[in-house]
C-alpha cells in the first residue's frame, strides 16, 4: 500500500496547498521519499525524533491553514509519540494526520519491535481521535480525501505490501459506516484494514467447502455510532470479526461493544493477534502462524460454526 | 488601564509583573489549587512577552498576523491567565474562576476554552516543538510572525526539548525565541541549589545551535533588550535564559521548592498580599 499511498498524496498536494509532509527519516520506506522529489519545499525531514515531530506538526496546524501528515511507521506513531499527539493534537483538535505506515504484522521481517499490534486500539482509546484503516489503495485514497475535506485529528493506518482491490473507492463518510464486500445469510466475517481482502479470500474458500459467508468491512474505526455497526451485524446468527492487530481493542472490540448493547441472537468470535506480540518471518509464513491468512481464517470460521450450530 | 500600542516604561513593567503575582496568589487562594513557585518567577517574563515585545490583539486572538506565545511550563498556568486579563483578553474577575468545573481557566492552559491561548500544554517539554512548528509555518504560508516559548528549567529535563533545540537549529528558525524560565527549582527540589535541574544551560543551547542571552530574569530592562533583539542573526533561532528566583516577591516563598504547589491558609494568604502591595508601594 506504500506505493499507492505515496501516488495518491503526491496527486493531492497538486490540489491542496494544505498539504505539508513530515517525515521521521523512513521515508525510503513509506516511499515518502517521492512526495520529497515531487515537492520539496513542502516536505520537512524531521529526523529520528518522533515527539517533537509530532509537536512541529501541531504548531503546523495551529494556522489554520495546513494539514500534516506526519509519517511513521505505525509502531512509533503510537508509542514514541503518544503524550505528544495526546496533548498537541487530540486534546488541541488540531488537523494532524498521523500515517502509521508499516502497519500490522506484515512490516518486511522486521520482528517484534516494528509491529503493530496496538495501534488501532490506543489510538481508539484517544478522544478526539479519527481512526481509519482502509482496505486497499482505492480505499486509501477515499482515506486522504476524508482527511481533506472533514480535516480533524486523524490516525491512518497503512500496510507495506501491494493488497488486491477489494473496495470501489467509495467515498469515505465523516460519521463512519460498514460495507458489505460480499453478501450472506447467517455467518459472516467482519475485517478492517488489508484483512478485509483475505476476509474475502477466506469466504471463498468456504464457499468451496460449501459454508456461504458474508464480508462485511469497517474502514473507520471511530468514529461511528454503535448502531451503524449493529445492524448490519444482527441479521446474522455467526459473526467473525478478523484483524492483523490484537484481538483487544481494536475491530472485534469495537463491534462486541456494538453488540452488546441489546439481546441479540447470535455470538461474537474475534479472531486475530492473540494479544501477543510478533516476530520476523515471510509474510505468508506470519500470517499462517498468527492465524490470519484466508485458510486459516476459513478453518477457524467453518470450526466455530460447526461448534455452535 | 492598557492601550494597544503603548510602549510601557521600565516602571510600568514591573507593575504589571507585580499585579500579575497578586493575581496569582488569590486565583490559587480562591481554587484552593494550583502553583505558585513558577508563576511567581515567570511574572516579568510574561509581562514583557506580552506587554513590552509580542504584537497581540486581544480583539482579534486568533489573528494570522499575530505573534505566537507557547507557555511549555503549563503548570504556571495562573501567571498567564492573569497576564492575559490584565492585557484585555478577558475580565480580570474571571481570574477568580480559576481551577474550577466549566471555568475556561483550566490548571494547564486549554487553548479549546479560551481564545488568546495559542497551544495546550501541561505535560512538560512539548511547547518547544509546537513553537518550532507555529515558526516554521510561515515559510509554508507566507505569514511573518514571530514565536515565543516559555520553557522551564526543570523541563528541559525532558528529552523533547533537545528534539526541538536540534531541530529549531537545523531549521534556521529564527523567528523563534526560547525564554527558559531558569529559576533552579523543580517539583520535588531534590537538587538543590547549587544544583540545577540541567547544569551548563547556556552551553548546551549554544551547542544546539542557538544564540544565547543569560540575565536576571527578574530585570525588565534585560528582558525587553534580549527578547526585542532575539532573531537579529538571521538564521538561529534564540535562547533566553532568564534567571529567576522560584516564588520570587514573597519572602516566605522564595527559594523554597515545597511552594511549587502549595496554596496559603488564610493568615498566610493575608500576609503574602499584604507583602506584594508594600513592595509596589515601596517600588512606587
Amino acid at each position: 500500500m506504500r506505493d499507492g499511498f505515496s501516488r495518491a498524496l503526491i496527486e493531492r498536494m497538486g490540489r491542496h496547498e494544505e498539504i505539508v509532509v513530515l517525515d521521521g527519516d523512513v521515508a525510503n520506506s513509506t516511499k515518502t521519499d517521492k512526495v520529497f522529489e515531487a515537492y520539496p519545499d513542502r516536505f520537512v525531514a524531521a529526523g529520528i525524533a518522533e515527539q517533537n515531530m509530532a509537536g512541529v506538526a501541531a504548531g503546523l496546524a495551529s494556522t489554520g491553514k495546513l494539514v500534516p501528515f506526519v509519517v511513521t511507521f505505525a509502531v512509533f506513531a503510537v508509542s514514541r509519540m503518544l503524550d505528544q499527539v495526546r496533548v498537541s493534537i487530540a486534546q488541541t483538535g488540531l488537523p494532524v494526520v498521523v500515517v502509521g505506515a508499516y502497519a500490522g504484522l506484515l512490516t518486511g521481517k522486521t520482528g517484534k519491535t516494528h509491529i503493530s499490534v496496538d495501534d488501532l486500539a490506543v489510538y481508539r482509546a484517544l478522544p478526539g481521535m479519527r481512526v481509519l484503516a482502509p482496505a486497499d489503495d482505492e480505499e486509501l485514497e477515499a482515506a486522504l480525501d476524508l482527511c481533506l475535506s472533514n480535516p480533524a485529528p486523524t490516525y491512518l493506518r497503512v500496510a507495506r505490501d501491494p493488497v488486491p482491490t477489494v473496495t470501489n473507492g467509495a467515498v469515505l463518510r465523516p460519521e463512519g459506516s460498514v460495507l458489505t464486500l460480499r453478501a450472506g445469510t447467517e455467518v459472516a466475517l467482519v475485517g478492517t484494514g488489508s484483512q478485509s481482502g483475505r476476509c474475502l479470500q477466506a469466504a471463498d474458500l468456504l464457499s468451496e467447502w460449501g459454508l456461504e459467508a458474508a464480508v462485511l468491512h469497517v474502514p473507520q474505526l471511530k468514529p461511528i455510532a454503535h448502531a451503524t455497526v449493529r445492524e448490519p451485524l444482527e441479521r446474522f446468527t455467526h459473526v467473525f470479526t478478523v484483524e492483523e492487530h490484537n484481538v483487544i481493542g481494536g475491530l472485534g472490540s469495537l463491534v462486541a461493544e456494538a453488540l452488546s448493547e441489546r439481546p441479540w441472537g447470535g455470538y461474537h468470535l474475534r479472531l486475530g493477534i492473540q494479544d501477543r506480540f510478533g516476530e520476523s518471518g515471510a509474510n505468508d509464513d506470519l500470517l499462517h502462524a498468527y492465524g490470519l491468512s484466508s485458510e486459516r481464517v476459513a478453518r477457524a470460521v467453518a470450526d466455530g460454526v460447526r461448534a455452535r450450530s | 488601564m492598557y492601550r494597544d500600542g503603548e510602549v510601557l516604561d521600565v516602571a510600568e513593567l514591573t507593575h504589571i509583573a507585580n499585579r500579575i503575582r497578586q493575581l496569582s496568589v488569590e486565583a490559587v487562594y480562591e481554587a484552593k489549587a494550583g502553583h505558585l513557585g513558577g508563576p511567581l518567577s515567570v511574572a516579568e517574563i510574561l509581562a514583557v512577552i506580552y506587554f513590552g515585545v509580542a504584537k497581540v490583539d486581544p480583539q482579534r486572538p486568533s489573528a494570522s498576523t499575530r505573534d505566537r506565545v507557547v507557555l511549555s511550563k503549563g503548570h504556571s498556568a495562573v501567571a498567564l491567565y492573569a497576564a492575559l486579563a490584565l492585557r484585555g483578553y478577558f475580565p480580570v474577575d474571571e481570574l477568580l474562576t480559576f481551577d474550577s468545573v466549566g471555568s475556561r481557566l483550566q490548571g494547564h492552559p486549554d487553548m479549546t476554552a479560551l481564545p488568546g491561548l495559542d497551544m495546550s500544554t501541561g505535560s512538560l517539554g512539548q511547547g518547544l516543538s509546537v513553537g518550532a512548528g507555529m515558526a516554521l509555518s510561515c515559510r509554508f504560508t507566507g505569514e511573518d510572525h514571530r514565536v515565543f516559548v516559555v520553557v522551564g528549567d526543570g523541563e528541559c529535563q525532558e528529552g523533547q526539548v533537545w528534539e526541538a533545540a536540534h531541530f529549531a537549529a537545523e531549521h534556521g528558525l529564527s523567528n523563534l525565541c526560547a525564554v527558559v524560565d531558569a529559576n533552579g527549582l523543580s517539583q520535588w527540589g531534590r537538587q538543590q541549589p547549587p544544583h540545577e535541574p540541567v547544569p551548563h544551560l547556556a552551553e548546551r543551547w549554544q551547542a544546539f545551535g542557538w544564540d544565547v542571552v543569560t540575565g536576571d530574569g527578574h530585570d525588565v530592562n534585560f528582558l525587553v533588550d534580549a527578547l526585542r533583539n532575539a532573531g537579529s542573526s538571521g538564521d538561529r533561532p534564540t535562547c533566553v535564559i532568564a534567571r529567576t528566583v522560584k516564588g520570587k516577591g514573597v519572602e516566605r516563598f522564595e527559594g523554597d521548592f515545597e511552594w511549587h504547589s502549595k496554596v496559603p491558609t488564610p493568615d498566610e494568604f493575608s500576609e503574602v498580599m499584604t507583602e506584594l502591595k508594600d513592595r509596589e508601594a515601596t517600588r512606587a
